[in-house]
């Protein structure tokens, strides 16, 4: 049994998509589609983080996320544990 | 500064108990084409880069590599989290559990410990990414070995996607070794001189010369 589940399966899918962007820009910066489509999934994922991060707590460390009372970054699963 | 995403990169949905299969597996946690090699050879050779773009892909790729060696040390782990005393005494994992237990400590499949003899890098941009081209496809090799060794479907899936992750790296390295000698070689010098490339870089920053 895994401990994965929807939320957390197309917020890995969407920054997925982001990182295979990211790298392709970094040697095709002038690529207009490839930008398009990076700062279109970049919307989705934001928006997929803020929902994520309102359910279950930060999903970064260091102050990209707020968390509710008692502090939630310590909340399981951890990543390995899922 | 680096930030921790509370994420894998890819799933890791490890089917059986498989000590066995874990010990193959540490060849890409602590092996010298393996993925901690890969991200603090990238990692390092950022400083002197001629190209910005240049020092993006390694910044972007040797910060994806720690995300791999994460994946493969939590393959390891699961491989190993539930198994019993007697399936580890029974599995080459036995030698390494003598000394670590369970913890997935990064030597390879053979128990040698990780060093960075290893790797290379000689601040030198055109061996550089040569070096990373062949590492990508060295460790995309190992994926290939370890991929028909093992029969968990889910590891076989985990570990396919980080062989494509390989041959995508590739890509991109070579890309950019294409985009580096053309600003070297065009800007700067011949082919067959001695290039400066701390010189290259400052007049990279005095001229913005692309």
């Amino acid at each position: 049994m895994t401990r994965y589940n929807k939320d957390f399966e197309e917020l890995m899918a969407l920054q997925f998509a982001i990182v295979e962007l990211n790298l392709f820009l970094d040697t095709h910066p002038d690529d207009e589609q490839a930008l398009r489509d990076y700062n279109r999934l970049v919307e989705q994922f934001e928006m997929a983080k803020k929902a994520y991060t309102e359910k279950y707590g930060p999903l970064v460390n260091f102050g990209y996320g707020k968390s509710k009372h008692p502090w939630q970054w310590v909340n399981e699963p951890w990543p390995w544990d899922r | 500064m680096f930030l921790y995403q509370k994420t894998l990169q890819f799933p890791v949905k490890v089917e059986t108990t498989n000590p066995a299969l874990a010990a193959l597996i540490l060849e890409q946690l602590g092996g010298a084409d393996g993925e901690i090699a890969a991200g603090m050879r990238y990692l390092t050779q950022r400083y002197y880069m001629p190209l910005p773009e240049a020092r993006a892909l390694l910044t972007d790729i040797g910060t994806e590599e720690l995300s791999h060696w994460e994946i493969i040390a939590t393959i390891v782990w699961k491989l190993v989290e539930h198994a019993t005393d007697e399936q580890i005494k029974n599995s080459p994992y036995a030698q390494h559990f003598a000394n670590h237990g369970r913890n997935p400590f990064p030597h390879n499949a053979a128990g040698v410990p990780f060093t960075a003899a290893f790797f290379n890098a000689k601040t030198d941009p055109i061996a550089d990414l040569h070096e990373n081209m062949a590492a990508e496809q060295k460790a995309r090799a190992t994926y290939e070995h370890l991929i028909r060794m093992s029969n968990d479907r889910g590891v076989n899936q985990t570990l396919s996607f980080l062989r494509e992750r390989e041959v995508v790296h590739f890509q991109r390295f070579g890309e950019m070794l294409d985009k580096v000698q053309d600003y070297i070689y065009s800007k700067h010098r011949r082919r067959d001189d001695n290039l400066d490339y701390h010189r290259i870089r400052q007049e990279h920053d005095r001229y913005g010369m692309r």
